[in-house]
């Protein structure tokens, strides 16, 4: 039997997720607690020993980036990411609409191990209801006093895939244009206004008041050892149910769509599947029976990234399906560094021409170049990652691209 | 409606407020105008072309008059795949304007956007930001009943 496992969303529909007296009265705050009460240096051990890994993408082990922190510094801030602008991706609403709390608690548990005192959270333009939302259940929580003298404050954007980059997004929160800065310096060395900033996803942080009070041990312990704890997974495209669930690490691709999503309507066959978002390679069916887990979708050249799962059935025009992907990456290139600006361009009128009959085996190995280029060259990850699931169609699904040239 | 001036004002002294004076700008009037801009970047001490550079990198902000009622259609792939060009059709059929146009009324704008989080239930539009999901081109005309 497959199995979901709800810690994130254990309170789902049992609670009110604004109303931190119901929150506490389901046990929450005593990670805070817990964690106020412990060292610092015991504090970051705790995090780090529990294994989680960022669930905003990259995958970078949280305690370790929390260590990078000079303590020295005056000011220091807690970022959360709420971009969530990957199409297919909308699970960090739903931990918010059913668990804010979670998220505000594991900021603040942050704020303990870094010493800062102000957390932000930057919520995407698209969601002015999570923005209400957050604000009720900020205030809820400063009543209560669980969040003691920690302060978060809730920060718009604007519709620009690019600003969930940590960078851009700090940019943004400075009220510029989102563009990506140049690393080295990283957030954690000189972030926002210059200040040392930890920034991480949503369900990274709501993940931390549960480690606290059942120990880094029992995290460890949860699905895939080097990716432990659990992810949400949204499922979009041709699934019987679409929807999400939070499962363990290591369950299957082919659990997740099969067992979970219900498998495919109308008795159609599968035909391949992205995951992680737009940015997402697309996998074959031969690959369906690897975890979801972070360094598994790696060894097939597959990215776990937001954890979003777009299905496609036997009967779609994969080509036409990237051909849009690509227009995405034009639109949502910022534009700041030449491998991207002009590559994404070149990457959607290629990708057209060969959608609309008329392109040549030539534009495959264009493509490929190109992808080489963008991968190795471009600044921030938008541009390294668009051009993946051109590359994963035309290495697994190439005879749909040579369709289009007859 | 407020005066834009007041908006701004308000958002004065907030760290890296220029952003939050545009949401609440465009939340009152649909749209930015220009006037606001120009006095926008009077108070946080930039330039025009710094106030504009920084609306206008952000597809949410729009600089210039649009309709009362804004409709944003998703094109990113869950959506593209679930019909969204079905309901595009129906869109422009119902309002008998094309995409990036707005009524004669001034009443409706239509308007592509990429994902707006709302993938459990593909296709899905939005008007003035609020979701719309399942959508087709037989709902449409109920959906703009609301906000004839
Ligand atoms: C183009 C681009 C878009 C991104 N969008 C998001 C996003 O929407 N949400 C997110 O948490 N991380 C996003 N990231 C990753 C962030 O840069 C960063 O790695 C992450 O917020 C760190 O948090 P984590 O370690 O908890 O995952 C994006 C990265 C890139 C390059
Ligand atoms: S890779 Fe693309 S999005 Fe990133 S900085 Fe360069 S142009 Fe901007
Ligand atoms: S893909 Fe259309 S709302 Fe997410």
């Amino acid at each position: 039997m497959t199995k979901e496992m709800p810690v994130l969303l254990a309170n789902a529909g049992k609670i009110n997720p604004t109303s931190a007296a119901e929150y506490i009265a389901a046990g929450g705050y005593q990670g805070l607690q817990k964690a106020r009460q412990m060292d610092r240096a015991a504090l970051l051990q705790e995090v780090k020993a529990s294994g989680l890994r960022g669930r905003g993408g990259a995958g970078f082990n949280a305690g370790m980036k929390w260590g990078f922190v000079p303590q020295a510094a005056p000011v220091k801030y807690v970022v959360c990411n709420l971009d969530e602008g990957e199409p297919g991706t909308y699970k960090d609403r739903i931990i918010c609409q059913n668990n804010a709390h979670a998220l505000l608690e594991g900021m603040a548990i942050c704020g303990a191990a870094i010493s800062s005192q102000q957390g932000y959270i930057y919520c995407r333009g698209e969601y002015p209801f999570v923005v209400d939302l957050l604000r009720k259940a900020i205030a809820s929580a400063k009543e209560s006093g669980a969040l003691g003298s920690f302060d978060i404050e809730v920060r718009m954007g604007a519709g620009a895939y690019v600003c969930g980059e940590e960078t851009a997004l700090i940019e943004s929160i400075e009220g510029h244009r989102g563009e990506p800065r140049f690393k080295p310096p990283f957030p954690g060395v000189e972030g926002l206004w210059k200040a040392p900033t930890v920034v991480n996803n949503v369900e990274t942080f709501a993940c931390l008041p549960y480690i606290l009070v059942n120990g880094a041990s029992w995290f460890a312990g949860i699905g895939a050892p080097k990716y432990p704890g659990t992810k949400i997974v949204t499922l979009t495209g041709d699934i019987n149910n679409r929807t999400f669930f939070e499962v363990p690490t290591d369950i299957t691709l082919r659990e997740v769509i099969f067992d979970l999503g219900g498998g495919i309507p109308g008795g159609k066959k599968f035909k391949a599947v992205q995951v992680g978002g737009t940015s997402g390679a697309f996998i074959p069916e031969k690959d369906l029976d690897t975890p979801i887990d972070f360094d598994s979708m790696g060894t097939i050249g597959a990215a776990l990234g937001s954890g979003a799962v777009l299905v496609l059935d036997e009967t779609r025009d994969i080509v036409d399906v990237v051909a849009r992907i690509s227009k995405f990456f034009e639109h949502e290139s910022c534009g700041k560094c030449n491998p991207c600006r002009e590559g994404t361009f070149r990457c959607r009128e290629i990708m057209e021409k060969i959608n609309a009959g008329r392109g040549n085996e030539n534009d495959i190995e264009n493509l490929l170049l190109l992808s080489r280029v963008m991968q190795k060259a471009a600044l921030c990850g938008l541009g390294q990652a668009a051009p993946s699931p051109i590359e994963s169609t035309i290495k697994h699904f190439r005879p749909e691209y040579l369709q289009k040239m007859n | 409606m407020a005066d834009y001036k007041e908006i701004i004002k308000a958002c004065k002294d907030v760290p890296g407020g220029l952003i939050e004076a545009y949401h609440a700008i465009q939340k009152e009037y649909s749209y930015i105008p220009e006037e606001a801009l120009l006095e926008a970047a009077k108070v946080f001490k930039v330039s025009a072309a710094q106030a504009y550079g920084v609306a206008t990198f952000y597809s949410y902000l729009k600089v210039g008059k649009r309709g009362k009622n804004v409709i944003r259609i998703c094109a990113s792939a869950p959506c593209h795949i679930a019909g969204a060009d079905k309901v595009v059709a129906a869109l422009e059929k119902e309002l008998g304007i094309k995409m990036g146009q707005t009524t004669a009324d001034g009443k409706f704008t239509l308007e592509f956007t990429e994902c707006v989080g709302q993938c459990q239930a593909t296709p899905v539009i939005t008007i003035n930001s609020t979701p719309y999901g399942d959508v087709t081109g037989e709902k449409v005309a109920a959906i703009l009943a609301e906000y004839k």
